[in-house]
């Protein structure tokens, strides 16, 4: 082919996919626009979910690049580009969901119940005091946090790429000590706000319910998707003859992260569940009840895929060298976890009526088709972003100082 | 070919060959003990015994001799069991987590610190097990077919599956470490040529001869009992919690307890190995081995998983406040303004504030500061679940039935005395086994090490 292995250009073909799918996402967006029977409520909560799984895939690698920073690993220096492509997307999933908190806000949703102004007027029949009570939390505050969030992501994501392609022109030991430095400060800045991010727009939709371990479980779904996006991303760049002193070793090692993370999701989400299923206090037990009564078979489906197939397909150590093994398994696992969004947020914005009364099964497939449309428009829309960032820098970083030993790497 | 990085500094100073590892560790166990560790097991061992009477009295009187009453059924003791199982975490967190993440600086410490997780399980046990009152009565717990009508384990308790999780933890931490020997134990046996403890670690090693067939076995099962171990670092302090976690008491009834004890016993296990260490490698003069690195990187771990429990603390009272339930508020309110708020901010200050200070490299890099840091943060743990257990129930949900906890000389006596049984056990397991993985370092020294590292940036 002739061209340097060290610059990716995204083939044409990819390009047409990526717009293909962008599409339909668009077509999916207009035909849910018309069949929607709920005034608009599930169409933007399922803008919300899209918005909020993407931005979870790109958060979660601008987490995972200041781990690999503040931890001093070696392995994943020649593929730190990958993250830094997908954390460039971290501004568009900010986008999307402000887009939808704003609607909200401007009452053309009611995502958010604590939005509406009537429930914290005690003359008003909707009058809802568990909701006033907080209202210190929900009220300017709120916007507060979402400018910080935008903020604090934005910046560290820019600040973290524009040294790491400095380092690209003039090898120096000081910014990567820097990047060190500044990698263990956005650990501190996430450990916050990833926390509070996932109280804001995911655990507030059910306005009354709680749970101290909410935002792990969240964090653990951001990390777990991130990682497997990545993998495959770097399994498909090598089959495309790029990457080529990244081995078997680097690719076992994702897939062990793979592994690894969906095991921490699993752990999470069944001690989240267990213990208020077994306390069965009425405060807490109305999130699951919810749940068990409208989307039994969802809620346990998403749970054994995201834990039973990682579990048993990839425990073995041949398997987790096995890209057709990976593919599969990440492929499910990442559509499960989009799943697992959508059970945080629809029980709690539609209730069991997302696709209208008694919808039937025609019915039920045309709205989970446009659904998924917009799940894979915003896939198209996720890809291309990450891979037109890559393609703008050089694949490998070339001066970082653990380059020998991550090309030297054996397990 | 691979070479580490010189950004890494060397995790074995000075030059070592490989001689000189096994020397530096073989040579203190067949000279004479020094007059530290002399003096230092006559103390531990006089403590224990004074624990070992406690013991003894608690089982012929009952523990009516506790300062427990109605409205606190569970205070020191319990208290006492979850801060020494979950010192115990650190041991199979270096063991088997660093292992998976192969970190090379985890062989200087990984010897003792899976001996200090045995001892500190040995000494959890004995809490829940006074706690039955009747001791002999213990295999009650098993389920085992008996004539005693409809006795039968609750599978339904969280009490129940604790007994499960700490058994089976303590068998699996066990054999890793005695796995782990067997290499080392062969090493001093071939070492004592005319020494009257050959026969001794002769017994001990199993016949190790060293061959690669052995040491291919040995990899194997290392590496399938650090798969297994994982998980139990997760599951021991999971279940733990769940001791609390289940019940509907405000306070103990919250979702986040599972990882947040793994956290928590991860960093009170670094703290209480930094405390062994920073003696053991001073008296032992393993500062070669045990350096600056290893106490940096320790200090690094206790700031991050400090950080967790800080999260997790912060959280919760976030949200006893959003939550909106009277009890759940009260529950926190209580804890940092109640008679006991004093062990609140202690807990406050010893295990989230505190350890900030290591954000700093002269405070982290420095041995003394270390040292004493360490000791905050055992107490802080310590107070974290006395705050957790004594707070919460202490104030029950109708102020008639509000009591206090007074501690008694028993409950003093005997968590003092499992401390004094825990420095005993650990004394004598450095001066009579290898302290130091010496057969696992010895791989590391060509990579690693700073004669060797120095040789290498010169080509």
């Amino acid at each position: 082919m002739g061209h340097d292995k060290l610059h990716f250009e995204i083939p044409a073909k990819t390009r047409k996919w990526c717009f293909g799918l962008m599409g339909l996402g668009v077509l999916s967006a207009i035909v849910g626009g018309v069949a929607d029977e709920t005034h608009g409520q599930y169409w933007w909560a399922v803008l919300l979910i899209c918005g909020f799984f993407f931005l979870a895939v790109s958060l979660g690698a601008l987490f995972f690049y200041a781990l690999q920073y503040a931890a001093e690993v070696a392995w994943t220096a020649q593929i730190k580009r990958v993250f830094e492509a997908m954390f460039s997307f971290i501004p568009i999933g900010l986008a999307v969901i402000l887009v939808v908190l704003l609607a909200g806000q401007f009452h053309v949703h009611h995502i958010y119940h604590w939005m509406d102004s009537s429930v914290y007027d005690i003359n008003s029949p909707n009058y809802d005091k568990l909701i006033a009570d907080k209202a210190v939390f929900f009220g300017a505050f709120f916007w507060v946090r979402i400018a910080i969030y935008v903020a604090g992501f934005v910046l560290f994501a820019r600040a973290f790429r524009k040294w790491s392609l400095q380092e690209d022109e003039s090898p120096s030991t000081e910014l990567h000590l820097k990047q060190y430095r500044r990698g263990a400060l956005f650990l501190v800045y996430f450990a916050v706000f990833s926390t509070t991010i996932a109280w804001d727009v995911l655990m507030s939709i059910d306005t009354h319910w709680f749970s101290t371990m909410y935002s792990w479980y969240i964090f653990s779904g951001m990390w777990v998707t991130c990682m497997i996006f990545a993998t495959l991303l770097i399994i498909w760049l090598k089959g495309k003859g790029y990457f080529t002193k990244v081995n078997d070793s680097h690719v076992h090692d994702m897939g062990k992260w793979m592994f690894a993370i969906s095991m921490l999701w699993s752990y999470l989400w069944f001690c989240q569940f267990m213990l208020i299923w077994y306390s069965d206090i009425p405060e807490e037990v109305t999130y699951f009840k919810t749940r068990y009564d409208n989307y039994m078979g969802l809620m346990w489906g998403v749970f054994f895929a995201n834990f039973a197939i990682p579990f048993y397909v990839l425990i073995a150590r041949d398997a987790k060298r096995n890209i057709k093994f990976l593919q599969r398994v990440g492929a499910i696992i990442f559509v499960t976890h989009f799943l697992d969004i959508w059970m945080a947020v629809v029980p709690g914005t539609n209730h069991g009526h997302e696709f209208g009364h008694h919808p039937g099964f025609g019915k039920s497939l045309l709205h989970w088709g446009w659904t998924f449309g917009m799940f894979l428009g915003f896939l198209g829309l996720f890809i291309f972003i990450v891979l037109r960032t890559l393609s703008k820098a050089k694949l490998v970083p070339v001066n970082h100082p653990y380059l020998n030993e991550s090309e030297n790497h054996h397990i | 070919m691979f070479k580490e990085s010189n950004l890494r500094k060397p995790l074995i100073l000075g030059h070592k060959t490989y001689g000189d590892i096994t020397n530096d560790i073989v040579n203190p166990i067949m000279g004479e003990a020094p007059k530290q560790w002399k003096i230092a097991i006559t103390i531990a061992f006089i403590v224990a015994l004074y624990g070992v009477g406690c013991i003894f009295y608690v089982v012929g009187v009952g523990i009516g001799s506790w300062g427990l009453n109605k409205t606190v059924g569970w205070a020191w003791d319990i208290t006492n069991f979850v801060w020494w199982v979950g010192i115990g975490h650190a041991g199979t967190l270096i063991s088997a987590v660093l292992l998976l993440f192969r970190q090379r600086w985890r062989m200087a410490i990984n010897r003792s610190a899976e001996a200090m997780t045995i001892f500190a399980v040995v000494m959890a046990a004995v809490f829940p097990l006074l706690h039955m009152g009747r001791i002999w009565c213990a295999y009650w717990t098993l389920p085992l077919p008996n004539s005693l009508g409809s006795l039968w384990p609750n599978f339904n308790s969280a009490l129940m599956w604790d007994v499960f999780a700490i058994s089976t933890y303590f068998s699996v931490s066990l054999v890793f470490w005695y796995i782990g020997l067997i290499p080392d134990f062969a090493s001093i046996r071939d070492k004592m040529t005319n020494h009257p403890m050959r026969r001794f670690y002769s017994i001990l090693s199993f016949g190790w001869s060293g061959r690669a067939k052995h040491w291919t076995r040995f990899e194997e099962v290392s590496l399938v009992l650090a798969g297994i171990a994982t998980p139990l670092v997760f599951s021991v302090h999971s279940i733990v919690s769940m001791d609390f976690a289940t019940s509907i008491v405000p306070g103990w009834h919250t979702t986040i307890f599972p990882p947040y004890f793994v956290s928590g016993a991860v960093f009170s296990g670094f703290a209480m190995v930094q405390t062994l260490l920073l003696i053991m490698r001073k008296v032992m003069k393993l500062e070669a081995y045990i350096n600056m690195r290893h106490i940096e990187y320790m200090n690094i771990v206790i700031i991050v998983t400090g950080s967790i429990v800080g999260v997790a603390y912060l959280t919760e009272l976030f949200i006893s406040w959003y939550s909106g339930v009277e009890y759940e508020s009260y529950a926190f309110i209580n804890r940092f303004s109640g008679p006991l708020a004093w062990s609140y901010w202690c807990m406050m200050t010893c295990n989230v504030i505190s350890p900030q200070l290591f954000w700093f490299k002269k405070l982290r890099t420095n041995l003394s500061f270390t040292f004493f840091m360490s000791i905050i943060v055992n107490i802080g743990m310590w107070f974290e679940r006395f705050v957790i257990i004594v707070t919460s129930i202490h104030r029950d949900y109708i102020p008639g039935a509000w009591g206090e906890f007074k501690a008694t000389s028993i409950d003093i006596g005997l968590f003092i005395g499992t401390i004094g049984i825990f420095f005993t056990l650990f004394l004598l397991f450095s001066r009579y086994f290898p302290v130091l993985a010496l057969n696992e370092l010895k791989t590391i020294l060509k990579t690693s090490g700073e004669s060797y590292k120095k040789e290498g940036a010169h080509h």
